[in-house]
Formats: C-alpha cells, sequence, structure tokens
C-alpha cells in the first residue's frame, strides 16, 4: 500500500479545490445560514457537483458512475470543507452510493444508483437513536407481518435527514439493545406518510433531522443486505463514512490551521509580528506535525478501502479519531490565537470551531474510536 | 532473468554462505550477543561477530550504497530493497553500529576531498575506525554554534584546545569529529571548522559521565595542545557550520529511527512491549487490560504511534523530503519514545521503578533504566524546543523576533 495519490486522486483534488474556492467560499455557506435556508445546501452548486460527476465517484460505470473509489471522494469532501462548502456529497455520494452499490439488490441499485448519478436522488443513513453514536445500541424495531415488516421507533442527528428522498435505517429485527446482531437495514421512502421528520438546528448550521417512524410498512424488497445481518453491513458502510467524514475534518483543521497562520503573520502587537513569539511559534509547530499524522492516518484508510484491506476497521478507528483530536485542536488554538476577532460571528474563524465539534461526534467521538482501536487491536 | 533477479539470486547464495548460523534468528540462546561497534580495541564474545563484520565489510554491504571505488556495495536502490530482504528473510543481524557509518561518511561524502574519502570511509565501513562525536561544550548546548574550543593555526597542522562534552563512547572511540572556532567569535556561525582528530594523538583525554540511569554511554573530552595536521580540515576553513547542520541532519533522522523501531518492535531493542507489561502488572480480563485509566491511555498512545509509523511510511513513499521533516520526526520519535517508557513504568507499579536487589525482575529492573536513559533522547541532538524553532522558522516561514 504506497501512501500517495494517484494522478487520478490528484487531479480531483485540485478540481475539488478549485470549485470550493471559486464556487462556493465560506461566504456562501454564510449566507445560506443568514437566510435560514430550510436545507443549508445549495441546489444549484449539487448541480454542479453533479455535473463534475462527483455524486458517482463510488458507482460503477454500468450505472453512469466513474467508480474512482473511496479515496477519490474523500479528497474532493477535503477540499470542499476547507471552504465550509455544504451539500450532499457526503450522506448521498458517499454514504448512500456506497451502501446500495456494495449490498443494493440488482433491482435496487437499477432503481436508485443512476438517479444518484444524475443528482435526483439524495439519501441519508439513519443509525444513531441518542446523543451517543453506538450502533449496538438500535431500539427501533422492524417487526415481521407476514410478508411484510412494520418499523416503529426514532432515529436523532441523522445527516442530511431533513431532505433526503431516501433513508438507510437501522432496525432491530430481532435480540436486544446491545446487541449487534439482530438488525436489518431498510431503504425507506422518506415520503412514507407515517414518516416525521423534525429539522434540527445544530452549531454548525448543517442539514440535520431527528426521525419518527410510526408503523411503516415495507416488504423484503426494502431490505438492503440481508436480513438479521444488517449490523455488520452498517459498520462496512459507518467504516467508509468515519473515513470520509475524517478526510472532511482534515480539510476543516488544515484550512483553519492556514488562515491562522497567516494571521500570525499580519497581526502586530507591542510593535512586532505576533507570530515572532516562541509561545505561539511552538504551538503552531505543533499544530503542524499533528496535521502531518492526521494526513497520513486519513491517507492509509482511505487507501486501506479501496484495497479492501483487513486493517479497514482499524485504520478507519485511527483516523476518525486522529482527525477529531487534531480537529478539535486546532479549531481551540486557531480562535485564542485570532484573539477577540477569533469569538466574533463576523469573523470566519469560529464557523470551523462549531463545525469540528459537530463533525467529532458524527459516526463516534475519538473517545469512541480509541476504545474500538483498543478492541480490534486486542487489548 | 532481469539483472535484478539475478542479482537476488546471488545475494541469497552469498548470504546463505557467508552469513555465520549465530548471526541469524533461530541462533542457539547460549551463544553470547555482541553490540558490535568495531574499531581498534574491539573485543568480541562470539568470534562469529568479528566474522560477519568482516565478510559484510568486505563486501562493503554495511554501507551498500556507497560507491565501490571507497570501499562500499556500489548497490542502486533497488539492489539494496534486496539486500535487506534477503537479510530479513533470513533474520540477519546488522553486521555493525557505528556513527560513522550513520553521521560521518554521509557528510564526508558530499564535503570530502577526494584523499579523505579514500582514507577514511573504507575504514569506517569495515569497522576498523570507531569514531565518536564531538559538538557540544560546557557553555554551548542548544546555542551550539556559540562553542569555544579553539584551532589555532600553527603551520602544517593547528593547535587544538578546549573541552567536549556529550561525546558519546569517546572512552571506546579512535577518531573524533569535531567542531572548533578557527575564526572569530561573532558573527559566531562563520568561525567554526570541521576536523578529524585522531583520539590517540598526544593531549587528547576522556572521562566517562554517570547519568541518572546510572550507566555512562556519554564522556567528557578534553583536548590540551593537541597537534591536528591540516589535511584534518573538512571543507573549507570557518565553513564548518554548515556540514555540521547537514551532519545534525543525520543524526536527527537516525535518532527519531531508533524511536519508530521501538514503537514497530512493541518496545524498542529490548523487546518490551507495553500491552503486555500492562497487562502482566494491572491483570487481564477478556483479553483487554483490566484497568480502563490505563488502558485507554495506553490506547491513545498506541494510536498516535501507529499515525507516526504511517507518517514515516507517507514520508518514504513520497520521496523523502527529508531535511523540512527530520526535525518533526526527531521531536515525535523522541517524545513518543519518552511517553511509551512513562506508561510502561506506571503500568508496573512499584516494580517500574525498582532500581536494584534480587527482590526484583531484572525486566523491571531494566525498564528502570531504559525508562531514566529515554529523558536524553529529546535533548541530544538537538532538544525538543529546538526542533519546534526549526519547524516554526524554516517549515512554516514564522517571523523572527
Amino acid at each position: 500500500m504506497k501512501l500517495i495519490l494517484t494522478e487520478e486522486e490528484q487531479f480531483l483534488k485540485d478540481t475539488a479545490k478549485n470549485f470550493a474556492e471559486e464556487r462556493c467560499p465560506i461566504s456562501h455557506f454564510r449566507s445560506l445560514r443568514d437566510n435560514n435556508d430550510p436545507i443549508l445546501w445549495d441546489k444549484e452548486i449539487w448541480k454542479e457537483m453533479t455535473t463534475l460527476g462527483w455524486p458517482g465517484i463510488l458507482i460503477p460505470e454500468e450505472y453512469g458512475g466513474s467508480n474512482f473509489g473511496i479515496t477519490g471522494i474523500s479528497v474532493i469532501l477535503g477540499e470542499c470543507a476547507k471552504t465550509l462548502t455544504p451539500s450532499p456529497l457526503f450522506a448521498t455520494g458517499v454514504l448512500g452510493a456506497f451502501s446500495i452499490t456494495n449490498f443494493g439488490s440488482s433491482e435496487q441499485k437499477q432503481n436508485y444508483l443512476p438517479k444518484i448519478v444524475s443528482g435526483e436522488l439524495t439519501t441519508a443513513l439513519a443509525i444513531d437513536e441518542s446523543s451517543h453514536h453506538n450502533p449496538a445500541n438500535t431500539e427501533m424495531t422492524a417487526k415481521k407481518d407476514g410478508k411484510n415488516f412494520i418499523l416503529n421507533g426514532k432515529k436523532t442527528f441523522v445527516v442530511d435527514g431533513a431532505s433526503a428522498d431516501l433513508l438507510i435505517v437501522l432496525a432491530r429485527t430481532s435480540g436486544n439493545k446491545g446487541e449487534m446482531s439482530g438488525l436489518t437495514l431498510f431503504l425507506i421512502d422518506s415520503n412514507d406518510p407515517g414518516i416525521e421528520k423534525i429539522k434540527l438546528d445544530m452549531a454548525d448550521s448543517r442539514n440535520y433531522a431527528n426521525i419518527n417512524f410510526n408503523n411503516i410498512k415495507v416488504d423484503a424488497k426494502s431490505i438492503l443486505g440481508d436480513e438479521e445481518t444488517g449490523g455488520e453491513t452498517a459498520e462496512n458502510i459507518l467504516d467508509i463514512g468515519r473515513i470520509a467524514i475524517a478526510s472532511e475534518m482534515l480539510g476543516n483543521a488544515e484550512a483553519a490551521f492556514e488562515t491562522t497562520l497567516d494571521y500570525l503573520k499580519q497581526r502586530k502587537q507591542f510593535g512586532v509580528l505576533i507570530g515572532s513569539f516562541q509561545a505561539l511559534q511552538h504551538r503552531a509547530a505543533e499544530m503542524f506535525c499533528e496535521l502531518e499524522l492526521t494526513k497520513s492516518s486519513v491517507l492509509a484508510a482511505m487507501k486501506a478501502a479501496d484495497e479492501g484491506s483487513n486493517e479497514l476497521q482499524r485504520l478507519s478507528s485511527l483516523s476518525k479519531t486522529i482527525a477529531g483530536e487534531t480537529l478539535h485542536l486546532v479549531s481551540n488554538e486557531a480562535v485564542q490565537m485570532h484573539g477577540g476577532i477569533g469569538v466574533t460571528d463576523e469573523y470566519d474563524i469560529g464557523f470551523f470551531l462549531k463545525r469540528a465539534r459537530v463533525a467529532e461526534q458524527i459516526f463516534g467521538s475519538s473517545k469512541f474510536h480509541t476504545e474500538r482501536y483498543a478492541n480490534i487491536s486486542g487489548f | 532473468m532481469s539483472n535484478l533477479d539475478k542479482f537476488r539470486t546471488e545475494t541469497k547464495k552469498w548470504l546463505d554462505e557467508n552469513c555465520p548460523p549465530s548471526m541469524r534468528s533461530g541462533a542457539d540462546p547460549s551463544i553470547p550477543v555482541d553490540e558490535v561497534w568495531g574499531g581498534r580495541n574491539a573485543e568480541y564474545k562470539n568470534p562469529e561477530s568479528k566474522l560477519w563484520l568482516d565478510r559484510m565489510g568486505e563486501k562493503g554491504w554495511t554501507m551498500p550504497t556507497v560507491p565501490k571505488e571507497y570501499g562500499g556495495g556500489g548497490l542502486n536502490k533497488e539492489e539494496v530493497k534486496i539486500l535487506n530482504e534477503e537479510m530479513f528473510l533470513i533474520g540477519a543481524r546488522q553486521p555493525l553500529l557505528s556513527f560513522g557509518i550513520w553521521m560521518l561518511a554521509p557528510v564526508l561524502l558530499e564535503y570530502g576531498n577526494e584523499a579523505q574519502k579514500k582514507e577514511h570511509i573504507p575504514k569506517i565501513l569495515k569497522g576498523e575506525i570507531r569514531w565518536c562525536q564531538g559538538y557540544s561544550e560546557p557553555g554551548s548546548g542548544s546555542d551550539l554554534a556559540s562553542l569555544s574550543t579553539k584551532a589555532e593555526d600553527a603551520g602544517d597542522h593547528f593547535l587544538v584546545n578546549g573541552q567536549k562534552v556529550w561525546t558519546s563512547y569517546a572512552d571506546k572511540a579512535d577518531w573524533i569529529f569535531a567542531l572548533v572556532r578557527t575564526g572569530a567569535k561573532e558573527p559566531k556561525h562563520d568561525g567554526i571548522s570541521f576536523v578529524l582528530i585522531d583520539m590517540a594523538t598526544k593531549g587528547v583525554s576522556t572521562k566517562p559521565i554517570t547519568l541518572i540511569s546510572g550507566k555512562s554511554p556519554f564522556c567528557e573530552t578534553f583536548f590540551d595542545n593537541v597537534e591536528v595536521p591540516k589535511e584534518n580540515l573538512i571543507g573549507e576553513l570557518n565553513a564548518g557550520w554548515t556540514i555540521a547542520k547537514k551532519l545534525l541532519q543525520h543524526e536527527r533522522a537516525f535518532i527519531s529511527n531508533f524511536g519508530l523501531a521501538g514503537a514497530a518492535a512493541g518496545g524498542g531493542r529490548s523487546g518490551r512491549d507495553i500491552v503486555s507489561i500492562a497487562k502482566k502488572h494491572l491483570g487481564e480480563e477478556n483479553g483487554k487490560i483490566k484497568n480502563s485509566f490505563y488502558r485507554t491511555e495506553i490506547a491513545s498512545h498506541k494510536i498516535k504511534e501507529h499515525a507516526f509509523g504511517l507518517t514515516l511510511k507517507r514520508a518514504g513513499d513520497e520521496g523523502g523530503k527529508a531535511s523540512a521533516t527530520a526535525s518533526m520526526f526527531k521531536l515525535y520519535g523522541t517524545e513518543h519514545n519518552k511517553k511509551r517508557h512513562e506508561l510502561m513504568v506506571a503500568a508496573s507499579g512499584v516494580d517500574g521503578v525498582a532500581w536494584d536487589g534480587d527482590e526484583f525482575d531484572q525486566d523491571d529492573k531494566n525498564l528502570t533504566r531504559a525508562w531514566l536513559r529515554t529523558k536524553g533522547n529529546s535533548i541530544e541532538g538537538g532538544t525538543s524546543e529546538v526542533q519546534l524553532n526549526v519547524i516554526s522558522k524554516r517549515v512554516l516561514n514564522l517571523p523572527s523576533q
């Protein structure tokens, strides 16, 4: 496994960098927030991303995708994260596209993949049911009723849940809370009358929802993958999601660090540039090192995902942990080093702090993944 | 058969015929193990250590990339990779540990004249001459360029007077590469020269320093009217600082690799593994370290070391833009090594601070000494704070005061 981007991946990264800087600088995100946009992403920008082929990156060519891989889509998300670009690319282009491509029936693939590629269909993955991520704690039920299943329960903190057309939902078909067995994934149309979406107002001003499922009736054709082994399938999807979000968090951290570094080279106090103070220099140097470790971890995890390595789970937890800790550090230091303007709404740096804390919670915090890393490593 | 395939076949055959059994993995554990540093006064508990060194030295494979004209192996990158792989496969020991190989030879190749290269490099890679480093002085630690050991022009030779400190194994070394002041003290970087001094010369003396670990790997080295021939000057007069910095980069890379090798082996050359130490002293439940507070801290540390290992791998895959990142590797390699030892000591409880006597396991007593030794890692070869300064200025381009 070479820890280096291929030419294709580098090209995607460069394209995404230009796109984010030109089409969606941070002012774009700010205006969505200020205008109380109902879905907090821009349909025009999503259309342009679709034209670039991004939602189809994980989708095979026979369904109109390009099959460029996890590394490809993750570096794009990393670049978009530098300008805090909001879009359905993570929930749809990663989670939806990966789930259906890898675990969907041929009918499901036929139905959904081309529509994901064309940008017509957006998706969301509904796993959590409480304030802390833990798939084993799934209580939502899917009870067998003849050939059908009746779904009841509540999902929380669903990324893009306020707008997604198709929901990928983890529910319990047997067993008890705390067990990874007895779980099954279902594909549910979000327009089903038994669904109640409650939009969440989170600190990072992005699209999330809690979703209530009231007696939703579906048949076995709605199962994604196999009945009863949805826990394993969900873990696989989540690991890909964790790597992608870690790449986003790396992008967030890199941008916050660059902005801060620029500020240290411009701001004068006591008649000198504040970047000449050793108290700040050493902290900046430590952040640089932590960012280097994060880059390597995320890159190794992306490559492991593309190569089908048996280290995938461990590297996924490694990258989510390190990305979480680094972004936590950098977002705090960025605000502190900016001084007074760092805590004003007018200045952009605070957006990174708020985004950081929310992203840290997505699909498991650094604490969750440190524990998981130890379990996988056998101690 | 491609040339590389042919090289692999030949290398395999040569190693098979020439690497003595006790120098391979699976050797009889009753045969004593030498730490081979070579030199005029080298002693060997196992004669095969010497045999292995001589054979590898003759072949030039102790420094496989050095050109054959200087006694090296003359191998290209691919061939070195094959050599390493084949040595790894039979678990062959490194034939020689050497500051000459790790630090001096690379700068001699870059800055030495033809005669100097021909004179010194073959003796380094054959292990005939053991080298030590004369950099720090009692008054010049982190501010190395303020050094004051003086080398006065005395016609055909320099007359050297002064004192060096932290000279590793100077009491066992044959020659020293040293920084001396040949010009004015200001600007301090400009009056420094890089010279080679035979330790057998009249006026050179050494005295070991006992460290907090109870061991004495370092010495003080004194120069009292020492006559050094002018042909022992490397590079231009008063231009030694550039060479010194280059050598420090090699040293830093080497020290951080030590830390990494420690992480990769789970505990360094000693084979200490933090997880088994924790399980031994704190207990184990369902395969997990029983105490969750220690377990969490160990897991966090393991994650950091894993990420650091991947960063070294990435640097290699990118083709090693060494200078910019050498400081980061030195900083993290040593800080992680210290942290790992702190955790091992803490997880061992009282046994982790055992010093001597029959009440304690030898492993535990060794750990105490090893832990204390790591405290020097982040000081020698440039302190962690100096590395942070280098990153701030050279990598991040932050302004100077």
